[in-house]
């Protein structure tokens, strides 16, 4: 036997042509709305009387032409320092984080150095931390010393590792202790409960700050810059002291920009489904 | 022999006693329920069994064995007693097959294969086997709770701990739970449960006993303990439960 088509009544085909209507009717306001403050937009800007002069300093095209492969070399080095950097300080984060949880006598000296780095290094603004890596280590004059690069880089891993600890630590505290006693309960060991139970859960939960604490990371990374490497800004900047032009820097903050675009929604998308995790869907 | 011996057991919070001088003996394959005022100590009691609380005094024998002694290792311990609590308390970000298969995966060692094999059958006896890739959140109260005992048999336990566990549940949902039960003991299985469930500790348990202000002031056969309590404080509390309709 087959199953009878659904036939819609006469009531439920009403209201689904009416939704449709109101569906064409919104985009339509939408799409006028937004064309008619566009459009006071560009009159109040182009008429404004330093328009020109403005235009000539920040969007010459000619110069940013010129400035693109300099700003884009440097825009490669802000990338290839976040996706390290990043990958450091998570590391970093859930380790303190985890550390800060051991409960025993024996762990008091890793759970006193933890809570201090926290401290710490939530405390020390980056620059100067960046000069005391890339300035004062080299000046040891170690064997073997990494270049400054990679020291600006532990800096910038040592400082986001602290907010990140955090962030890990309070989505560990946001665990209910009834999933530890029931993880205990089924004889699982403490290793084994933060592995298996806690820290998948806690993870999850706080993915959004995470993910927020990166999309500011990448703005920090730039701050390499001061102790040498050239980065997308720094790079804007000389090409900026070349031409006395500031179009450059528009060229950086647009790469920049369309750089963070992915970062952010990929934030946005992770907090959306935890919001939708927590009411239960 | 006893599989579990508690003797003399207390246990305070911050001042407050909470177990009191508490005695608890239960053979092989007997079911032993324990009721009593919210607040009485069950709960407590059934923790401290399981070594998730520390004991002020007294000791517990499991299988012969001083299992309240500091130097022996409480997961080892655990392993041989499953328990089930009053909210479930199943992992939301597993799904119902490996809820089941962590502990005989991680702490027994077990295949992978072969703890699913043993999980699916176990879920199919309670008829839950299509259930099996669900998160614990698409499941009904009732649901949840099998697999939480489902998850506790998993580790082959020598001893149940229950805990209210059907306290949180609808009326409608309560029954598959409780036969469930049921079917355990008829399997043998020793269980200690607290209940509020008079008329299934009735049915169900070998033994009743009634706490009340940290101890076990009135035990026996439940026709005896439900029918005919000696005590004043048990006669108080069942005639409070006869009248909120419970027995
Ligand atoms: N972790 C704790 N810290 C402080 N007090 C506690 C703790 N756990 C239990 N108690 C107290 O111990 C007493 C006994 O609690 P317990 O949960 O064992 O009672 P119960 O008999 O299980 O009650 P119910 O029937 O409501 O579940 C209560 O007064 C409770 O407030
Ligand atoms: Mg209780």
């Amino acid at each position: 036997m087959t199953l009878l088509e659904h036939v819609p009544s006469e009531a439920q085909v009403r209201r689904s042509a009416y939704r449709r209507r109101q569906t064409v009717y919104s985009v339509l306001v939408a799409a006028s709305s937004t064309a008619a403050l566009g459009t006071l937009l560009v009159i109040a800007v182009t008429g404004a009387p330093g328009w020109d002069r403005v235009r000539q300093s920040f969007l010459d095209p000619a110069i940013a032409r010129d400035a693109l492969p300099a700003v884009l070399s440097g825009l490669w080095l802000n990338v290839r320092l976040l996706v390290c950097c990043a990958a450091g300080a998570l590391v970093l984060g859930l380790v303190i984080a985890v550390l800060r949880t051991l409960r025993g006598p024996i762990f008091f000296p890793v759970r006193a150095l933890a809570t201090g780095y926290t401290y710490t290094f939530r405390g020390l603004p980056l620059i100067i931390v960046l000069y005391l890596l890339t300035l004062g280590v080299p000046g040891l004059r170690l064997q073997g010393m990494p270049p400054v690069l990679v020291l600006g880089g532990i800096a910038l891993i040592l400082t986001y590792g602290g907010y990140l600890a955090e962030v890990f630590r309070a989505g560990i505290e946001s665990v209910h202790p009834s999933q530890l006693a029931a993880a205990r309960s089924l004889g699982l060991t403490y290793r084994q409960t933060m592995r298996h139970v806690v820290l998948p859960q806690a993870v999850r939960r706080v993915a959004p700050p995470l993910l927020n604490d990166v999309v500011a990371l990448q703005k920090d990374v730039g701050l390499v810059s001061l102790a040498g490497p050239i980065d997308a800004v720094r790079a804007a900047q000389i090409a900026t002291a070349q031409t006395f032009n500031y179009t450059p820097y528009v060229v950086a903050g647009v790469l920049f920009v369309l750089l963070a675009i992915p970062l952010i929604a990929v934030t946005d998308w992770v907090t959306l489904r935890a919001a939708r995790r927590q009411s239960g869907g | 022999m006893a599989l579990l011996h508690c003797r003399g057991l207390r246990k305070e919070f911050a001042g407050h006693v909470v177990l009191d001088q508490l005695d608890l003996t239960v053979a092989e394959h007997r079911v032993v329920a324990l009721i009593g005022a919210s607040g009485s100590g069950k709960s407590t009691l059934l923790r401290c069994v399981n070594l998730l609380e520390e004991l002020d005094d007294g000791t517990i024998e499991l299988d012969g064995e001083d299992i309240s002694d500091p130097r022996v290792d409480p997961d080892r311990v655990r392993r041989r007693i499953g328990m089930v609590f009053q909210a479930y308390n199943l992992f939301p970000h597993l799904s119902v097959l490996e809820n089941i298969t962590l502990a005989p995966r991680r702490v027994h060692r077990r295949a992978r294969v072969e703890a699913e094999a043993q999980a699916r059958e176990l879920l199919d006896r309670v008829g839950l086997g299509a259930k099996a890739d669900a998160y614990p959140d698409r499941l009904s109260g009732g649901q949840q709770q099998r697999v939480a005992i489902v998850r506790a048999l998993a580790n082959s336990p020598r001893l149940m701990l229950l805990d209210e566990v059907t306290s949180a549940l609808d009326p409608e949902l309560v029954g598959e739970v409780l036969a469930m039960i049921r079917d355990l003991k008829a399997d043998g299985m020793t269980m200690v449960l607290a209940t509020h469930e008079m008329g299934f500790a009735r049915e169900v348990a070998d033994e009743v006993c009634f706490l009340d202000a940290g101890r076990v002031i009135e035990s026996g056969p439940p026709e005896q303990v439900l029918r005919e309590p000696t005590q004043p404080r048990t006669q108080q509390f069942l005639h409070r439960i006869i009248q909120a309709g419970r027995l």
